[in-house]
């Protein structure tokens, strides 16, 4: 199992070891001392942290978050990280997450759509991390765009939804097929099913090729 | 301040939280720069961290903006997007043509299209008829860029208007049928035979007439569960997907929730269709 990042830690829910971040609670999660729970089951960074996926985060870094939603994952991700940019394309979760923001000074949300950095690359500074969890078909593509947000050895973190792509094809086709797609920027260091937690979803964890 | 930065704080104050906001809306920039090194050089921050605390500000005041104008928007509103790019991108097609045919015969190897109308746009002209066809090209860019940001606008406000029938049809999809139907209560009252139709109306009226067989699909065909179903089972396909946009409508008409089942059912019924034909291979 690799180390968590500084600011994730493994605690006691209800008598039941989960991970937890330090800050104002946004979804209703269990909160004790503090801390509050990091539900898997609803984050897919939550679900390659549990499986024990090498991330490389050590807390601190600077991200930017695609696919940000309600706020869920992203609210966790600036508990520990360092400034995060929060892109969302859809109103109605932004909404929510507008309040998941408002109470943390260095998350900065923003309508936008993934598909095209320029909008955003006026506001988003160069960062140590791309998070990325849309559902749109071109993930690949998606992250391929953003690499200009990391220099050479930039991480990126990603999970791969297959039906997004082909609802009826196989997932491993999928994966594969999105997989070769990243691999014109990135260099591929880890994979993995994030089974039980999202099914046919595939973590991912890349680096910024030259 | 001057504008050279590119970053969104270029031409603001931090005590003008409007500029700021519309900023973060509207301009772009192809790369990303070191912003809060640039904004403390351009004096519009003291320090890193009053950059970062007037950053915060400035995009949750944005961002609250955009969402409460997505929000206002409407079936009626979604229609006229719809239709506007759609005359948008068939006048641009137009345009393109007259100026290829225009084009070929003031410069070499002027290209076809969209693309085209770029390349001539471009160009330096020399003399008073390549004055008037590059200025002809750049109309023909804006209308295309516009259609493009029509297009944005209804990928973001379909899912506000109809969300259930905008994940299953996609957001353009949802907003044609609504615009064919006159109307997202009109669409829910229509049945599903009548959606699976819609847009093929002379094919209809020509079967009716007793002079060609049924229609298949209308403007569904484009959605890739049609489109990517082979041609024996495209008949099944569009009935399948027809009868859950019909649920759909009336979803987002009389209940206005998202509801995720009606996705999940159409996907299991894809996935029999298609089953149809890997069978037979």
């Amino acid at each position: 199992m690799s180390d968590l990042p500084a600011g994730v830690e493994r605690r006691r829910f209800d008598g039941e070891k989960r991970l937890a971040t330090q800050g104002p609670p946004v979804y209703g999660e269990p909160t004790a001392d503090g801390w509050r729970a990091w539900d898997a089951r609803r984050s897919k960074l939550g679900a390659m942290l549990e499986t024990g996926m090498d991330t490389g985060l050590a807390g601190g870094e600077t991200v930017l978050y695609l696919g940000a939603a309600s706020g869920t994952t992203v609210s966790h991700v600036a508990d520990f990280a360092g400034p995060t940019y929060a892109i969302e394309f859809a109103a109605r979760p932004a909404r929510d997450l507008l309040d998941a923001s408002a109470p943390r000074d260095r998350l900065f949300p923003l309508l936008k759509d993934a598909r095209t950095p320029e909008t955003y690359a006026h506001v988003v500074e160069p960062v140590d991390v791309v998070i990325q969890d849309v559902a749109t078909r071109g993930q690949a593509a998606v992250a391929n765009a953003n690499a200009r947000f990391l220099d050479e050895g930039g991480l990126l973190l990603a999970a791969i939804k297959a039906r997004s792509e082909d609802v009826v094809a196989d997932p491993s086709a999928v994966f594969e097929r999105e997989l070769d797609t990243l691999r014109e920027t990135y260099e591929i260091l880890e994979t993995a099913r994030l089974e039980p937690f999202h099914e046919d979803h595939l973590g991912v964890v890349a680096r910024r090729r030259a | 301040m001057s504008d050279e930065t590119g970053g969104w704080f270029a031409d603001a104050t931090p005590d003008e939280p409007e500029r700021a906001s519309a900023a973060i809306r509207q301009r772009s920039a192809d790369a990303p720069g070191d912003w809060s090194t640039r904004a403390v050089d351009a004096g519009f921050a003291a320090d890193e961290t009053a950059y970062y605390d007037a950053l915060h500000e400035a995009t949750l005041a944005a961002t609250r903006t955009a969402v409460r104008e997505a929000e206002r928007a409407d079936d009626q509103q979604l229609m006229h997007a719809v239709r506007a790019m759609d005359d948008c991108e068939r006048t641009a097609n137009e345009l393109a043509e007259r100026l290829h045919e225009w084009a070929g015969s003031l410069f070499a190897g002027a290209g076809t299209g969209i693309d085209g109308a770029r390349d001539v746009a471009d160009r330096d002209p020399d003399g008073p008829a390549e004055e008037r066809a590059v200025a002809l090209a750049e109309r023909v860019v804006e209308l295309a860029d516009e259609a493009a940001d029509l297009r944005a606008h209804i990928e973001r406000t379909a899912p506000e208007v109809a969300p259930n029938l905008a994940t299953l049809a996609g957001p353009v999809l949802a907003a044609r049928l609504i615009a064919l139907a006159g109307g997202l209560e009109s669409l829910a009252k229509k049945p599903a035979g009548t959606i699976q139709v819609l847009g093929a109306e002379d094919a209809l009226f020509a079967h009716l007439r007793g002079r060609a067989p049924s229609p298949k699909h209308g403007v569904i065909y484009v959605h890739e569960y049609v489109r990517g179903t082979r041609e024996e089972d495209r008949g099944s396909a569009a009935r399948a997907l027809a009868g859950k946009l019909a649920i759909a409508a009336r979803g987002d008409h009389y209940r206005g929730e998202f509801n995720p089942a009606i996705e999940r059912q159409l996907e299991e019924r894809m996935a029999t269709i298609r089953a149809r034909g890997e069978a037979d291979e």
